[in-house]
């Protein structure tokens, strides 16, 4: 029976039976976090696709105000930034520590490219009058208003994340610099946390830009 | 190493890949179609990550029933939905 008291000496805490065990159910843990976020989102989803199927023309006519191309760039930025936390976890397997660290901070520094792009988006939105709570005279389709909430709730909440990651990845980058022995387990769940954001923002790109996009 | 590494830039190059379709196939008059090929790219994409780049490939069963619970749980969420529509917009009485 595992002595209950921690044992830091070992590496791990005496629940543990070995460090092996505690990774595992960090691992764990985290999946079961991230489950829990994906639920979060998919209620988002749902409203998303309850509304598309009974407003089809007020989704038309919303989404072709959007920035498609700045919201393309930003899907390949993230796309980019999973390439490199996930090359970090391969390198820090190796012990190329430094290497690793690199490919971090590159990860947060895309993610802050992200967040700056929606800013600029967010800007020309505004600029447009596609506001939260915009006048529905303002549209064709009275609805279209709802829309436009449910676009602001879905990348609001989703830029919050990311900016949550950002600043946890930079942590990471700038310990991993640091220390000479890095632990592989922080890496591999802020991995996992920054793999989940960059799935949220893989469905919500063509739910909210790619809709009527080839013509009447 | 190297070849991990190469490995995941072929997963990185076929996300990509798949982007440009999904942007592209946007702008065809596919009608239906295109939301289903676009959810359908996307569900592809996702796959991807989970599999290389959260590393589920090499999980243990019980992080892959976590990850994959998620899935039956949006089930339920929308069968839920799907069943309030229905029965508010074609049994109105």
């Amino acid at each position: 029976m595992p002595n209950a008291e921690a044992t830091s000496a070992q590496g791990y805490a005496g629940q543990f039976y070995d460090a092996a065990q505690r990774h595992r159910a960090d691992s764990l843990g985290m999946w079961l976090f991230l489950a829990t976020e994906a639920m979060l989102f998919s209620g988002l989803f749902a409203a998303l696709l309850v509304y598309r199927i009974m407003h089809p023309a007020a989704a038309k006519e919303v989404s072709l105000h959007f920035q498609l191309w700045i919201a393309a760039l930003n899907t390949a930025v993230l796309l980019t930034s999973s390439f490199a936390v996930a090359a970090a976890r391969v390198l820090l397997r190796h012990s190329r520590r430094g290497w690793a660290s690199g490919c971090l901070a590159i990860t947060a520094m895309l993610g802050v490219l992200f967040l700056i792009l929606k800013t600029i988006e967010y800007h020309i939105d505004i600029r447009d009058g596609i506001v939260p709570a915009a006048t529905p005279s303002l549209f064709q389709n009275p609805s279209a208003t709802l829309f436009i909430d449910l676009y602001y709730a879905a990348t609001g909440l989703h830029a919050v994340h990311l900016a949550i990651g950002v600043i946890w990845i930079a942590a990471l980058a700038i310990v991993a610099s640091r220390k000479k022995a890095f632990p592989h387990t922080p890496v591999h769940l802020a991995g996992l946390y920054w793999h989940f954001v960059d799935v949220v923002w893989i469905f919500l790109f063509p739910t909210l830009y790619l809709v009527g996009r080839s013509g009447p | 190493m190297k070849r991990e590494l190469v490995h995941l830039s072929g997963i990185y190059v076929g996300l990509m890949v798949l982007l440009v379709i999904t942007t592209g196939s946007a702008f065809l008059n596919l009608g239906a179609f295109n939301g289903v090929l676009n959810i359908a790219i996307a569900v592809a994409k996702a796959a991807l990550v989970y599999w290389f780049f959260m590393e589920l490939r090499t999980a243990d069963a019980l992080v892959r029933l976590a990850a994959l619970s998620v899935i039956f749980w949006i089930l339920v969420l929308l069968c839920a939905d799907a069943a309030d529509w229905f029965a508010r917009y074609l049994n109105p009485s």
